[in-house]
């Protein structure tokens, strides 16, 4: 029964309900769902990625007439707005989803349902914000959305609603979820792992969850009242009416810099995760980890004001931001010295996800003493709005994120496909990812200091910026080429056989103790956790490598049925936004059938029959 | 000994990087950039790029041990898979509360000197203080010294060695004023004001532009300082001050025929001689007997663009959508800092602005080329 070939797809192919394209529509299997919410991702993450390669061809030269400025203006924006809401954050979900129950030896999420309703939300919000680009009429006010350009006044065009309602939407997908995995990481863990014992990655993701959901409903509130001032003549933001600009701009941070944490939690997490397993060493420090994320996030919701140095707030308020953002060194430092000390003194197994999370420490490490720069608010200003900004949060947020979300890739990919990726391209991919990354980032340190500012669409001669921005230029497509790289790897390996043992890396965690992929039900029994590295744990009593696991029956296990409700109450959810935004064209009718389908979505949803046993469930649902 | 050339092979590796390295700092010379914040001039901006070195210095150090310790790691524990487990080490409290109390006192070492200087740069400047109006407007900069009247846009008149106050608003979003020669940015609001202030220690013309994103042609929305000695800015002063309003009795005649129009004395202001050392309009013969200047004068009524221009320094009218053009003959750049001043520039701006500059809000006129010759004239006449 064990092999190290094995073929999942057998397995579920007898069950007769797993393939085609109504059990994707309908799947409330949480691996399924991180499935979708991987692919649907990666396809934004490439669409930003081709944005910012149009912003860069425009850049590379001064007075250069490659793109328009309405173009640029909207391309800078939706790379911003796609990068955080619709990559890293679904990207880092994806790993939330297939992951975290993996982790915790559950069977799925506390409500796969309100699961499947996120995915479906975030692809509409996703798909409406982009659709601006089909009327020509994408956002162009920038991913932080300052009012107030973004009144009816100087910005009359649709460019603003498609983004704020394409915000709003993807704040519903992004609320649910959180709901979702705090639920499920307090009460679904298996016996015995106590919250202390929980891996790293799955504490970095509560913490995050609770981000999102203090957080998210302050973005909600902002954008509902600037949707007011669009459509309803109200004047929160306009100050011809009395409203203030400068209060969206305090909104905005209040959720903005959590934003940041969550966007860079996961990211710690998954790097706990890959050290430790990759240099044969138990994560130095686990307590410390912890509660430097938690203070981490804590501090996070004081700092806002830090983007706000160059408003003028006074010197008691700039103090005060100043020092709170340099506290949230200190904890931040710690993370990269107890990644320090897991790799210290360990057996490093150089394989691809250890490349990238040693990649991630090293790139982080220069994100985060770029902070500490424009922490001191007197340099602070002359540093804000310029390109060493920009340079300093893609080290964060490309060095940081996306390098420890590649790790993740690497690191997870035989779990989730069921098929190694190929080392030799995976390599590659690194060098020209590290190689990329940095041409591309490291030079834009200097041309800011030295006086380019950020989201210009194009730059006089005389002041000096070419040469510096053609090797960024160089730079972008070498990340071009290095993702390129990626998708070849995906490609060509997906046409192998099955070929990932169920613990290929030695791993520590419970995912590598079932088979690769899991079966639908992931544990055929229950399993019991007397540590932090549970599986390290039982090989240590065992003597060594488990055998290939079987994968089990799921005889008597009860798993959630399909459901389309979930889609349908998608669809009403944006239904409901597609509404406001025609509400001068069609008058009320738009909201009411948004809010119609929604209330007949949940309606079903409630009255239907939610659970049965795996081996009588009934093909589609009811 | 394997272990080692394998080190040595990766290490040369690194050559190439190292070239790119430092054709990048060569890059970096902020002599090289005239608007670089690297190279202050004045004492407002000192104080921030002192706490920029400082911070820059502590960076570095942590950068160089942090990384270098990682590379020494990455290269020293290298296993192989049939190696040993490695001792199972989960932590250690005095090592742990170390790598935590010595980044705090590093900080502590930033924040004294940055807190000191969140508190000179807010105080507020005393003594003999000028005091300027920035107004900020999509996509130009209204300047407007209220001691002595006069208005100009686009060009920052300072003198060395004097505190200037810079009482900054915005006629509509929100824009920064960045002049990074003299101080970092300052947002500039609708309906609030803000201020910076600075003391220039040095003459010459630098630019600076709008630091924070404000519509379709922020990227065009550029300025220049000129500081000047103290006598050379009292003389811009005496000659802004001649750029009056023109007289009631010459209000221009329901102009039907160009030809007609009296050309000349009807505006005072430009054709005064001015007084200042840089001017060079001093040879010319009075503009009012180029016939162009009157077709330009004329032209500049018909095609509208008194609407939005003020030709007048002196009790300049506010709001104007455009920018003040009283003494845009002599100013070194047209278009908000961006295209110099020659006449075949400022001839194409007025003929397509929307090709020069899309989404400004001047239209294009219709402007033939021989109107845009005649328009020329007469602005390059207002000195």
């Amino acid at each position: 029964m064990a092999t190290t070939v094995l073929d999942q797809h057998g397995v579920h192919a007898a069950h007769g309900e797993k393939t085609g394209l109504w059990s994707w529509l309908t799947t409330v299997d949480h691996k399924r769902i991180g499935i979708l919410y991987g692919s649907t991702a990666f396809f934004f993450f490439l669409l930003g990625g081709l944005e910012a390669l149009l912003i860069r061809i425009q850049l590379m030269k001064p007075d250069n007439n490659f793109l328009t400025p309405e173009a640029y203006n909207q391309l800078f924006t939706m790379h911003g707005t796609s990068m955080i809401f619709l990559a890293i954050m679904p990207l880092s979900a994806m790993f939330f989803n297939y992951m975290i129950p993996l982790m915790i030896g559950a069977r799925d999420v506390a409500f796969p349902r309100l699961n499947a309703f996120s995915y479906w939300v975030f692809l509409l919000g996703g798909l409406f914000l982009n659709a601006g680009f089909l009327f020509g009429a994408a956002p162009d006010q920038g991913w932080y959305g300052y009012a107030n350009l973004t009144s009816r006044q100087f910005s009359p065009g649709a460019n603003v609603d498609f983004w704020n309602m394409g915000l709003q939407i993807l704040g519903v997908a992004s609320l649910a979820a959180a709901v979702n995995f705090f639920v499920t990481i307090v009460n679904m863990r298996a016996k015995g792992m106590t919250m202390m014992r929980m891996p790293m990655f799955v504490w970095m993701s509560f913490i995050t969850q609770i981000l999102l959901l203090l957080a998210f409903p302050v973005i909600a509130v902002a954008l509902i009242l600037l949707m007011f001032d669009r459509f309803f003549g109200t004047n929160f933001f306009v100050p011809a009416g009395g409203g203030d600009p400068l209060l969206w701009q305090h909104f905005f941070w209040i959720f903005g810099h959590p934003e940041v944490y969550i966007l860079v939690l996961p990211a710690f997490g998954i790097i706990s995760e890959v050290l430790p397993v990759f240099s044969r060493k138990p994560l130095f420090g686990y307590a410390a980890m912890v509660f430097s994320g938690a203070f981490i996030a804590f501090l996070g919701f004081g700092v806002w004001s830090h983007h706000m140095f160059t408003t003028g707030m006074g010197p008691i308020a700039d103090t005060f931001f100043s020092l709170a953002t340099m506290l949230i060194a200190i904890p931040t430092g710690v993370k990269i010295f107890n990644w320090m000390g897991t790799i210290w003194g360990g057996s490093i197994q150089y394989k691809t996800p250890m490349y990238f999370a040693i990649g991630f420490i090293a790139m982080f490490i220069i994100g985060g003493l770029s902070g500490v720069m424009h922490a001191s608010p007197p340099a602070d200003l002359q540093q804000n709005d310029t390109y060493f900004i920009v340079a300093h949060f893609h080290y964060v947020l490309f060095g940081g994120s996306i390098f420890a979300l590649t790790a993740g890739a690497y690191y997870w990919w035989p779990k989730m496909s069921g098929r190694m990726l190929d080392e030799r391209l995976g390599k590659l991919h690194f060098w020209l990812m590290l190689i990329g990354f940095n041409v591309t980032f490291f030079p834009m340190h200097f041309v800011g200091l030295n006086g380019m500012p950020r989201r210009t669409w194009t730059y006089p001669a005389e002041l000096g910026f070419q040469a510096l921005n053609q090797l960024e230029t160089l730079g972008a497509f070498i990340l071009f080429l290095a993702f390129s790289v990626f998708l070849v790897n995906i490609f060509k390996t997906s046409r192998g056989p099955r070929n990932a043992p169920a613990d290929p890396w030695n791993g520590a965690t419970l995912e590598w103790s079932i088979p690769s992929p899991p079966p639908e039900w992931n544990f055929q029994q229950e399993p019991v956790v007397h540590g932090r590295d549970p599986l390290w744990e039982t090989k240590r009593e065992r003597g060594g490598r488990l055998p290939e696991p079987a994968p089990g029956t799921g005889a008597g296990i009860h798993i959630p049925n399909p459901s389309y409700w979930p889609l349908v109450s998608a669809i009403g959810v944006a239904g409901l936004f597609v509404g406001i935004m025609l509400v001068h064209k069609t008058g009320p009718w738009g909201i009411i059938v948004g809010v119609a389908v929604l209330f007949l979505g949940i309606f079903n949803w409630l009255f239907e029959k939610g659970y049965s046993e795996f081996r009588t469930s009934a093909p589609g649902g009811h | 000994m394997h272990a080692r050339t394998a080190a040595a092979r990766r290490l040369t590796g690194l050559v190439p990087f190292l070239v790119l390295l430092a054709l990048v700092v060569a890059g970096c010379n902020p002599e090289r950039y005239p608007q670089t914040a690297l190279l202050p001039l004045s004492d407002y901006a000192k104080i921030g790029d002192h706490l920029q070195d400082l911070t820059f210095f502590w960076a570095v150090g942590v950068f160089v041990l942090v990384e270098g310790a990682l590379l020494y790691a990455i290269f020293r524990f290298r296993g192989r898979p049939d190696d040993a487990e490695p001792p199972q080490i989960h932590g250690n409290t005095t090592i742990e509360i170390i790598w935590t109390l010595i980044p705090a006192l590093i900080l502590a070492a930033i924040a004294v000197p940055t807190v000191r200087g969140i508190f000179e740069t807010n105080a507020h400047p005393s003594g003999d203080v000028l005091k300027i109006q920035v107004i900020g407007h999509q996509w130009w900069w209204e300047f407007r010294y209220p001691e002595y009247n006069v208005t100009t846009a686009n060009e920052l008149h300072v003198p060395v060695g004097k505190t200037v106050e810079l009482l900054q608003e915005s006629a509509d979003v929100i824009h920064s004023f960045w002049p990074p020669r003299f101080a970092g940015k300052r947002d500039v609001f609708p309906a609030r004001q803000t201020r910076m202030w600075f003391k220039a220690d040095s003459a010459g013309l630098f630019p600076g532009q709008c630091a924070e994103f404000c519509g379709i042609q922020h990227a065009r929305m550029a300025f220049q300082v000129r500081a000047s000695n103290p006598a050379e800015f009292d003389g811009w002063v005496a000659h802004m001050k001649t750029l009056g309003p023109p007289k009631p009795a010459v209000a221009a005649p329901a102009a039907d025929s160009i030809k007609t129009a009296s050309a000349g004395a009807t505006v005072q202001g430009p054709q005064a001689k001015p007084q200042v050392p840089q001017a060079k309009a001093d040879s010319a013969a009075p503009a009012s007997q180029d016939p162009e200047y009157a077709k330009g004068e004329q032209l500049f009524k018909m095609k509208g663009c008194i609407g939005c221009h003020s030709l007048q320094a002196v009790d300049a009218p506010k709001g104007m959508i455009g920018p003040n053009l009283a003494t845009v003959g002599s100013r070194a750049y047209i278009a908000a800092g961006w295209l110099k001043n020659t006449d075949e520039n400022l001839e194409h701006w007025i003929r397509e602005p929307q090709t020069v500059k899309k989404g400004v809000l001047m239209p294009n006129l219709g402007v033939t080329v021989e109107e845009s010759k005649a328009l020329r004239a007469y602005l390059r006449a207002h000195q």
